[in-house]
């Protein structure tokens, strides 16, 4: 890991570590849980408290943190990209969806 | 030096607590058995339009306390079950020494029906009606007077030790961010390990914070009876965002919470369900209503922080375990709100409504058993007598989950 900056993975079948510094882009990190490491460039600012990608994420593949699913990729997520509202969905308490008020 | 057998996910380990730990506090023996941590002598308005009488009886006699609310009229149903339970269940615990039950006369929430419940605790209660009473001012004289006689009354009282199965703390994270599921919540989970191994009660709550955990709590629980409850109230909760074709993440990660870095209700709620540590769920237990088991317990509550610690309190809670990422006032007008700070950052910055720092666990300052040890002592030490900040600053918050429309 680069000096200063400071991450957390939960579990080694996360896809997902949280930055626990503020992490510029650009930053090549080695981010490590129970026996795995990835060597992970960033490739955009990641602010405190805020999930990357520790491993390409294809469209449509569960998010993995916790070694849990907290929602699916809606579209192609780099290694080092910031993982968000922007590209991550939930999949529960969506009555918006289940009751048929958004039309696909 | 107490050491304990704690289980963890890779098998057993121990955990030690430092010297000072002890298992007794200094608290209120009442005629129920219950124990209480305060002393308040409750002016309880059972209807909207007698909270305003009740708040000057408050500014009028000290040790009084009271909460504002716009409840307790053409309310019908479960809806008026739940409000009715809640007012009773706040009565009854046993912080509240007595309770003068303030009505306007006419309302549904007959404070005559309320006061009658809660006497049945033996603690004393007086019932005012402000128009038998012949108006506002009249009321509020009475109840002031009935308000000065349990005050002296209640301050005679000694505390006597009593022993931590004698407690319930209610668990409870608002205003979360990224490292709520990392620092402050595992701790208190920790706390809710120690309280359930030496026969106290931890309540977790926040089913709505709880959607994509459950199978987690499922496999905990006693029974296959509990597993099918905790998935029961989870499906009802996620039935209530179907009926009305909302989406529930449209309040919940709120936008502090995506802002700290949450990024789905999901990822919410595994950080949530850390506080509730690694014991059996005990049982499942519907708003506002009393635990009957000791050890983890589950009380179905929104994610909604007032209406959730309003519930809990009603339950019985005298302490109240509070973790955030983001800061918050909230506090009860009858139970002391421990507030936990899960990174340091914010806990300087918000240090008037802060009373523990849970981020140097995210520094790597400290472990989470060490932070845990340290929650357990403060629920101690405030269960003693020691005033949180919430108390200090007069936070009496009052929320309750409606569950039907007003008509």
């Amino acid at each position: 890991m680069a000096d200063g900056y400071r991450t957390v993975m939960m579990n080694p079948g996360d896809k997902v570590a949280v930055a626990l510094t503020p992490i510029p882009a650009g930053t090549l990190l080695t981010v490590t849980c129970r026996g795995r490491s990835f060597q992970v460039q960033v490739k955009e600012d990641i602010r405190f408290g805020h999930k990357f990608a520790v491993c390409p994420i294809r469209q449509g593949e569960d998010i993995v943190k916790y070694g849990k699913v907290i929602g699916v990729a809606v579209r192609n997520i780099d290694e080092g990209e910031h993982v968000h509202v922007h590209n991550l969905e939930g999949k529960r308490g969506r009555g918006d969806r289940i009751a048929g008020f958004r039309k696909e | 030096m107490y050491t304990f057998i704690i289980w963890k996910e890779k098998g057993e380990g121990e955990i030690e607590l430092p010297d000072s730990a002890r298992n007794e506090f200094w608290g209120f023996r009442r005629a129920d058995g219950r124990v209480g941590v305060r002393n308040h002598v409750l002016i309880l308005p059972t209807i909207t339009c007698a909270t305003q009488a009740a708040h000057q009886i408050t500014q009028l006699v000290q040790g009084t306390v009271t909460f504002i609310h716009q409840h307790g009229c053409a309310q019908v149903g479960t809806d008026y079950e739940q409000t009715f339970r809640t007012y009773v269940g706040l009565g009854s615990n046993p912080n509240v020494y007595g309770v003068v039950v303030l009505g306007l006369g006419c309302e549904t929430h007959q404070a005559r029906n309320v006061a009658v419940e809660i006497a049945k605790t033996g603690k004393p209660v007086e019932v005012v009606s402000i128009q038998d009473h012949g108006g506002t001012l009249t009321a509020i004289a009475e109840g002031a007077k009935a308000a000065v006689r349990m005050v002296q009354d209640a301050s005679v009282l000694k505390r006597e030790p009593c022993g931590v199965e004698e407690l319930i703390v209610g668990t409870e994270c608002g205003g979360s961010d990224a490292c709520s599921g990392l620092s402050a919540n595992p701790a208190v989970g920790f706390v809710s390990d120690l309280l359930a191994d030496r026969g106290g009660t931890a309540i977790l709550a926040e089913t709505t914070e709880l959607i994509g955990a459950e199978h987690l709590l499922a496999a905990r629980a006693v029974n296959e009876q509990i597993a099918k409850r905790v998935y029961e109230v989870i499906e009802a909760m996620e039935n209530r965002s179907i009926a009305m074709g909302v989406d529930i993440r449209t309040g919940n990660p709120s936008p502090g919470n995506i802002e700290g870095g949450l990024s789905s209700l999901e990822e919410k709620s595994l950080g949530a369900a850390a506080k509730a540590g690694s014991r059996p769920l005990q049982e499942v237990i519907r708003y506002a209503d009393q635990p009957s088991k000791k050890g983890l317990v589950w009380m179905d509550t929104p994610g909604h922080d007032i209406e959730q610690l309003t519930g809990m309190v009603a339950g019985g809670a005298q302490v109240v375990l509070f973790t955030s990422g983001r800061g918050t006032p909230t506090g009860s007008p009858i139970a002391p709100v421990i507030k936990i700070a899960t990174n340091s950052a914010m806990f300087e910055k918000m240090n008037d409504n802060m009373d523990l720092n849970a981020g140097t666990i995210i520094e790597g300052k400290e472990s989470i058993e060490s932070v845990g040890g340290r929650i357990y002592q403060e629920v101690l030490r405030v269960a003693d007598g020691k005033l949180t900040k919430a108390e200090i600053l007069k936070q009496h918050d009052f929320g309750i989950w409606r569950i039907g429309p007003t008509f």
